[in-house]
């Protein structure tokens, strides 16, 4: 059965409070997200530099060539502008790709194919062709990771008409947005964190799929709205649980997509609380936490008990040393102090 | 007088035997398809002045013959892909006329839908599949269809037409490895013109390693044939298209070409110093259309009663085609925001 109508018919969405299912580890559930799409449509297949090597791309890909074939799963020459190009041709001729990358770095190469070409064929062809497509990569961090190895690239391709770009932050959305994004009949980018892969999370058997281009509610408060994705949301959490104590609460807003973006849940929550703390793994300047903060400043100026707050990367090359490294990423003390400012905004004691 | 880039064919001289081996009416229809595809070039030439088709024009008068040969190798089911100097490969390919001048015309029905200009022209109905104003970036997408084939056992070979300067891309050589690597069902067709817009081959690639030695390189087959002779052209496409349908992989073709007219708009630029008018003249002495209709004649397959015939046919399914675009309607401020997403 081709995939569109297979997927139709088994679709069905869960909420991450109700979630029945077993314990399974981030990349375990990205695992069975690939196989059971590379089950159910042929046209489905798994390429990438380690797909097939013994690192298995984290896991992720763990497998797969075993079970599918060689054709379906296959490494590929280190030419990412090329096979970009090419997943997009296979993807306009009936395939369905899934590239994946280690990491986002090495996206950049191909940015002449997903920018100037997968993201505006459909458009430029005025319907003619679709370019189903994933391209999978995982943001690193710490280790010498340094300017090459850790960059969050999502900020820049924000703005590019025509994609849509996921950020997972469980097992439970990682393989249920992997489903809906080989799903999709646009490319998708999916960007994990590798500090999020060491999770363990109820994933439901079989398919189910996480609607892409709506955020979720990861807690409910007062004080603040804590909108963000992945790894950077995390640890804005972990630096509320911290100030529990103090008596400060916050809607937790995990937007679990940044294109299309969730400006309902943004503004619904923003316009309760009255103030915004935006967090992002890229950089603040002219990315992803610029981009929200504008959505508020535009919709709801009125509201806002104090000026939005951002909490992103500074406008620096990630620094690969371990002291600058601790430097320069936010830590939950600065999140904490970030949340804490808001509350209390200098100068409007 | 400087001719740095001289014909190096042998025009019709060894065709001869091309005549036994081929109907006559596929062989004056090659010439009808060459002869309709310089007719609608001069067409839009000589309107282009009146600022109506508000689109770049990178015109094919001169290469004619390397448009035709290739797609004449192809079935309809086979899919083409091209760069921003699309209007042969469009043409030669089977795409719609109409379709075309409405593009250009910046009309709703246009062959896009006036989303993609004259450097965007696909007509999927007859497996023209795309293009891109990028140099070189159908290239690797182009591949990707040969993939496609490969995987779900389809029967269509995938064809791209790359300039010389496109080779200088390095997503050229990253599809062509993997080409190589995966024995795709593709032919990778170079029309050497020998100029990047302005500037001459020798400025950009060390002129005693040609293309398609590099291609070879490459571990494709790889052959140079003179790009102004369309049976020479087809003969190779042919041959081409026939590995890669049996499965022996990839293969690349040079044709050393030339463009008469400059790089874009209407008419021929080399006064203004780039290349010198003699180069062009001498060029001009070997045309692809009217060597062709000389080579026809002496072998008897082309009289002046149907060359004439020809003639007119053509010119009223231009005038027809004009027409249309013309009084077509122009896209709404609807039509802006469909199809930004593939539902
Ligand atoms: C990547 C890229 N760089 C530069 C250009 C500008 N440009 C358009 S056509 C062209 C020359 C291409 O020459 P060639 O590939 O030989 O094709 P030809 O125009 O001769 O048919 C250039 C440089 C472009 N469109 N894309």
């Amino acid at each position: 059965m081709p995939w569109s109508e297979a997927f139709l018919e088994s679709q069905q969405t869960h909420t991450t409070t109700q979630v029945v299912g077993r314990e399974l580890s981030y990349t375990q559930a990205l695992n069975e997200a690939l196989s059971l799409a590379m089950a159910l449509d042929p046209n489905v297949f798994v390429l990438g530099q380690g797909v097939d090597d013994p690192s298995t791309m984290f896991g992720v890909t763990k497998g797969l060539a075993e079970q599918f074939g060689s054709p379906r799963v296959f490494e590929t020459p280190l030419s990412e502008e090329g096979l970009t190009g090419i997943c997009t041709g296979a993807a306009m001729h009936g395939l369905r790709p899934v590239y994946c990358h280690n990491r986002p770095d090495f996206l950049l190469l191909a940015f002449n194919q997903i920018v100037n070409h997968a993201s505006k064929i459909h458009y430029m062809d005025n319907g003619q062709n679709r370019v189903p497509m994933v391209i999978w990569s995982a943001i690193g961090r710490g280790w010498g990771s340094g300017a090459q190895h850790s960059q969050a690239i999502q900020g820049l391709l924000m703005s590019v008409p025509g994609l849509k770009i996921v950020m997972p932050s469980t097992p439970y959305d990682a393989k249920g947005l992997m489903l809906s994004a080989i799903a999709d009949n646009n490319p998708v980018l999916i960007f994990e964190h590798r500090w999020l892969m060491k999770q363990q999370g109820v994933v439901p058997e079989g398919i189910y799929n996480v609607p892409i281009g709506k955020g979720i509610y990861r807690e409910r408060g007062t004080d603040l709205s804590i909108i963000g994705t992945s790894h950077a949301l995390a640890l804005a959490q972990q630096a509320l649980a911290s100030l529990k104590e103090q008596g400060i609460s916050a809607d937790v807003v995990d937007l679990r997509t940044l294109k299309p973006l969730d400006h309902e849940i943004i503004l619904e929550s923003v316009k309760k609380t009255g103030r915004a703390l935006i967090v992002d793994t890229g950089w603040a300047m002219g990315g992803v936490c610029a981009e929200i903060g504008c959505v508020i400043a535009e919709n709801c100026p009125q509201i806002l008990k104090a000026p939005i707050k951002r909490v992103g990367l500074p406008d620096l090359p990630t620094p690969a040393g371990h002291t600058l490294e601790q430097l320069y990423y936010p830590s939950e003390e600065s999140m904490a102090r970030a949340i804490l400012e808001l509350l209390n905004p200098i100068g409007m004691e | 007088m400087v001719i740095n880039f001289p014909y190096q064919g042998s025009d019709f001289e060894d065709c001869g035997d091309f005549v036994a081996r081929y109907e006559a009416s596929f062989l004056t229809q090659m010439f009808h398809s060459m002869l309709r595809i310089r007719r609608i070039e001069e067409a839009i030439e000589s309107q282009y002045h009146q600022d109506q088709m508000k689109t770049p024009i990178h015109l094919v008068i001169g290469q004619e013959a390397a448009s035709v040969g290739a797609c004449s190798a192809l079935k309809k089911s086979d899919i083409l892909y091209c760069g921003h100097r699309t209007n042969g490969a469009y043409l030669a390919k089977g795409g719609d006329l109409k379709g075309m001048l409405s593009e250009f015309f910046c009309r709703k029905n246009g062959c896009v839908g006036s989303r993609g200009g004259s450097m965007h022209l696909l007509d999927k109905s007859v497996g023209m599949a795309g293009s891109s104003a990028i140099v070189a970036g159908a290239v690797p997408i182009a591949t990707g269809a040969a993939l496609s084939a490969q995987l779900r056992g389809d029967d269509y070979v995938s064809t791209v037409f790359l300039g010389d300067a496109a080779t200088e891309e390095g997503v050229v050589w990253e599809s062509l490895n993997f080409a190589a690597l995966k024995k795709l069902p593709i032919v990778y067709f170079c029309e050497n013109n020998f100029f990047s817009v302005c500037t001459p081959l020798e400025e950009r690639q060390p002129l005693d390693t040609p293309i398609y030695k590099k291609a070879a390189a490459f571990g494709l087959h790889s052959v140079q044939v003179d790009g102004s002779n369309v049976l020479k052209v087809y003969e190779a496409v042919t041959s081409a298209v026939a590995r890669a349908r049996r499965g022996d992989g990839p293969s690349f073709i040079e044709v050393p070409v030339y463009r008469w007219r400059g790089h874009g708009g209407a008419g021929d630029d080399s006064a203004s110093g780039y290349r010198d008018p003699a180069e062009v003249a001498d060029w001009q002495k070997h045309c692809p259309v009217e060597g062709y209709a000389g080579f026809l004649q002496r072998e008897g397959l082309l009289d002046s009663q149907q060359r004439a015939a020809m003639e007119q046919q053509i010119s009223t399914e231009i005038a027809e085609a004009f027409q249309h675009a013309e009084q077509s309607e122009n896209p709404t401020e609807e039509d802006l925001y469909s199809h930004v997403y593939c539902n």
